[in-house]
Parts: structure tokens; sequence; C-alpha cells
């Protein structure tokens, strides 16, 4: 994966749970970083430099990744997203805000709950 | 429920002191982050002027102030106090008779939010720039603090705030939801006043900042909450009211300055979520480099979604709302109705807000810890704090956080659709037209 400013390429992972995952990561600029969301994981390369991490995708769903190393006036948007497996968070919340109106609906058209 | 009636609270706000304290506050801290921004140190994330106004106010702001309190940011905000205390030639003497500077009227053509709407999008249009580069919040920070100077040198009252100030407009239009208004007590009172001094003002204060007779006002969208009128009414007839949240919405506005700052903070909120925090490098490279063609572009698609996909649906949604079609009651009714429903992406885009920032502020909020102890990057450690090391907080909770409020806005937004259809119109379509947006910003968060 190449780091420059201010983003990954690839910038989105998909992997599959359980999957060893190792990212080699190349700064094509300045010093960047890669942190990953929910695995409190890092690594850090430097310019023209690779590094590598490795880690044992063991949680499901989608997780940013971003830039721990202060690499310049975007570093705070540089961002990449993994998904392992499914994002599944994201179609739960999908359903959860169709079974949200439907239960508004239903308890507007309820008599002993209409205030109208 | 009268907030005012607590004897400690109505005290603090009829004396001018507790405020002028916390003003005084707000102005040191707003004037050293306008230094900061120009002499400090040119990254960001290591500097007061970003770090605070960016990640720490506007957490508070948005998170805290807005959905709580409307315009309670207004009540202490500091950019239109030298303004005023030139323009009233005092800081807390009662007013003279006699104005400072013009006082002239603002022109009708600008009474309205059409010229906030306008700079709160110049802003978004170059918010990569300015959320990321501390000279430029800097330079902008002073601007609208010589605007506003500038403003009570020429016009009356506070027209800076009242219609220009880009952050006011939206917090004006936020601060329907808010559970909490000020409002008089007895309408009767009001039309008997003689000299309506909460409007003119009185050897007790100054009449209304905001340019609003508080005895006709319905709604909190022009109240800046600065106190003035509990001060001048003579018959103790003002009171700060609880009250449920979204309570001004149940009479939506039909004026199309105000329908289109829903259009344009609901859409600026999925564009931001999109271009910065989504992965996606190419968007941010354009959005980032000002003048450049791809900016242009992304300039171009930014107000073409707000100003013809999101309105332009909306208008298609609405129109064929059974009731309320085109053979029914004519173009006028659709306008009205287009409006009326609008003020139902009233809390949906709040929330759109709240869910964006939690992210934003949750994974930077680790920088002011670093910022407090070396506000300009010189290598100061005033707190022992300075070499806080970068780590996002609270991550595990963040997508939760963030469905939670974008289901509360869903449900919110379609509670108030269905009290809008005043006309016998069906608030399906536009509920789906909200579960749609919703969709969308989860996918662009998520």
């Amino acid at each position: 994966m190449d780091a420059r400013q201010f983003a990954y390429s690839p910038s989105e992972l998909h992997v599959n749970p359980g999957d060893t995952v190792t990212i080699h990561l190349t700064s094509t600029d300045v010093v960047h970083g890669l942190y990953v969301d929910g695995y409190d994981i890092s690594v850090e390369a430097d310019p023209g430099q690779s590094a590598t991490l490795t880690f044992v995708a063991d949680k499901p769903g989608s997780f940013r990744f971003r830039c721990n190393v202060t690499c310049g006036a975007m570093h705070p948007f540089m961002i990449g997203k993994l998904t392992v497996g499914t994002n599944d968070w994201l179609y739960r919340s999908i359903g959860f805000s169709i079974l949200a109106i439907f239960g508004l609906l239903f308890f507007q058209r309820s008599p002993l709950l209409t205030d109208n | 429920m009268e907030l005012t009636r607590l004897p400690l609270l109505k005290s603090a706000l009829k004396s001018r002191y507790p405020q002028l304290a916390v003003f005084i506050v707000m102005l040191v801290g707003y004037i050293f982050a306008i230094l900061a921004g120009l002499i400090g140190t040119p990254v960001g994330s290591h500097n007061f002027s970003i770090v605070f106004v960016w990640i720490a106010w506007w957490a508070i702001l948005i998170l805290v102030a807005v959905p709580f309190f409307g315009r309670g940011w207004c009540a202490v905000c500091p950019i239109p106090l030298p303004g005023e205390w030139l323009q009233h030639g005092a800081v807390l003497s009662p007013p003279e008779k006699k104005p400072k500077w013009l006082n002239l009227r603002v022109p009708k053509m600008f009474r309205n939010i059409w010229l906030q709407n306008i700079a709160f999008l110049l802003l978004a249009l170059f918010s990569s720039v300015l959320l990321t580069t501390p000279n430029v919040t800097g330079i902008v920070l002073a601007a609208m603090l010589f605007a506003a100077i500038g403003l009570s040198a020429v016009f009356e009252r506070r027209a800076f705030c009242r219609y220009l100030c880009p952050v006011g407009g939206f917090i004006g239009l936020y601060s329907q939801t808010a559970p909490i208004e000020l409002r008089i007590k007895d309408k009767q009172i009001c039309v008997t006043c003689e000299g309506k001094p909460c409007y003119n003002g009185s050897a007790n204060g100054y009449g209304c900042p905001w340019d609003v007779f508080p005895g006709g006002m319905t709604k909190n969208t022009f109240c800046g909450l600065c106190m003035e009128c509990i001060r001048t009414c003579p018959h103790d007839n003002i009171a700060i009211n609880l009250r449920p949240f979204s309570a001004d919405l149940a009479k939506p506005s039909t004026r199309m300055d105000e329908t289109f700052k829903a259009f344009i903070m609901l859409g600026s909120a999925m564009i931001y979520a999109g271009v910065l925090l989504g992965p996606w490098g190419a968007i941010k490279d354009a959005a980032y480099n000002v003048g450049s063609g791809a900016w242009i572009s992304y300039a171009v698609i930014f107000l073409a979604i707000i100003f013809i996909l999101l309105p332009g649906t909306f208008y298609l949604t609405v129109a064929l709302t059974p009731n309320i079609s085109l053979n029914s009651g004519g173009g006028e009714t659709i306008k009205k109705q287009f409006a009326q429903f609008s003020s139902s992406l009233i809390p949906l885009g709040l929330m759109f807000w709240v869910a964006f920032s939690l992210s934003f502020v949750l994974t930077n909020a680790s920088y002011i810890l670093a910022a407090l102890s070396d506000p300009l990057g010189l290598g100061w450690n005033l707190f022992s704090t300075a070499n806080a090391a970068w780590q996002p907080m609270l991550t595990s909770i963040l997508a939760p956080a963030q469905t939670l409020a974008l289901v509360v806005g869903l449900v919110w937004s379609a509670r108030t659709a269905q009290k809008v259809n005043e006309a016998g119109a069906s608030p399906i379509p536009v509920i789906v037209y909200c579960f749609v947006a919703t969709s969308i910003m989860l996918w662009l968060l998520l």
C-alpha cells in the first residue's frame, strides 16, 4: 500500500474474517503512519521506505484506518477503510432505521397513543 | 416550565456582570485564536486556532449547545462585542438616546438569511483549507470580527449576527429544535405596553440587538438570547422556558431562504462525511487544492447537490404526494408544501451533523491536551501535556453512537413530517426521502 499526502492507495481493503493480513506500507513523500481503528495497531513508514504491519483480522466489520503521524495540512483526514467480511453494522443500521419508521407509523395509528 | 421563576437564574440574567465576565473570557480566547492562527505553528493539529476552534468549540457547539440550548452560543459569542460597544459608546452603562455612528436600517432586500446562506457556502467550499490551515482560520476569524465592527458602524443593532454570520444562520435554523425558548408570558401586556422598551430600549437596557419584537416572536430562529428584553421589560413579561424538543416546527416557515438553509446544511453534512471522512483521496485533493480545475469541479458538484439534487428530488417527492398533486392546488400549493415539509429536514440535518462531528471530534480530541500546553506550537509545555500522544477516543462506541444519532434524526424528522400535513397530504413520501438520505449518510459514515 502506498501512502502519500493525503491518501492511501489502495484506500479500501477487503479481507475475510480470520485472515492473517500483512500490509506493506510505502511512503512516497513524507513520513506517514497507518493506525487501524478498532484494532488499535499502527505502523510508520519513512519517506521512500516500507514498513510492514501484520495482524489477524479477527474482528468483523468496517474500520477506518488513518495516518497517525502529522504529515501536513490534511493529515487529520488521511483516511482509508478496512472491511473484514461484510459490513454487517451498516445493514443492521439500515434495518434498524426501517424498524424505527414502521414503529413510529404503527404507534401513530394506535388510538391509544395518537396525539391528534 | 418557566426557568426564569428561579430567582438565582433570573437575577443572573438581569445583571450584566455575569454575561460580561463570560464575554471577556470568550473575547480573549477569540483574539488569542486569531493570533495563534497568524503567528503560531503552521501545523494545524498543534495550533490553538485549529484545535480549539474546529475541534473543541465545534464539539461543544454541535453536540451540546445547539441541540440543548439553541442559540445559547450566540448569547456568549464575542464576535459582535467590539462593534456593539463602539456602536453604543459604552460597555455596560445605559444607552444614550443619540446612537453612535450611522445607525442605518438594513435595506429590506437583505433582511433575510440569504447572505448567511452564501457566507456559509463560501466557507464550506474552502473548508478543507479553512479547517486545516491555521493562518486561514486566523484570517477568517479576524475578518468576521472586523465585518461585525464595520456593519455595526453602518447599520443599527447587530446586523452582522442577524444577516451575515455564517454560523448564526445554521444555529438559528437548528435552534427551532432546542428544548429552550425565550417568549413573552402574556401577549395582552405587550399589546398595551407603551414605548415597547424591549424593542426600542430604555434606561435599563438596549432595544433588541437582533431586531426582533419579543411580543410577536413565535420561534427561536432570530432570537439571540442576549437577555436585553429581560432587562428592559417593565412588566416582567419575558420568560425563558423549557419546552418539548422541536416545538417551533409545529408551524413551519414558508420562506425560501430558510427552506434552502435546511438543504444547505443537510447537503453539507453529507458532503463533508464523504469528502473528509471517506477513503477517497482524489476527492480530498480536489477539495483542498483551491483554485485548481479539480476544485472548480468539486465546487460545482457541491453546489449542484445542494441547490439542484437535494431540493429537486425533494420537490418531486412533495409534488408526487397524494392530495397535493398539480391537479389539486397548482404550483403555489406545491411550493408551500415544499417549504413546510422541508422543516422535517431540520432535525434530520442536525443529527447528520451530530453523527459527522462525533467521528471527527472523537478521533481528534486528543490534540486538545497538546495544544493546551503549547498553543502556538513554539515548544512550550505549560501543563506538561505538550507531548500527549495522539489517540482516537471511544472508537468502539463510535459506530453505535452514530447509528443512534442518525436513527433518532430519522424518526424525529418523520414525526415532524407527520405534523406538517396541514393540507391532509401524506407524509410518507417525505419520510421515504428522509430514509434514503439517512441510508446514504449511514453508508458514508459506517
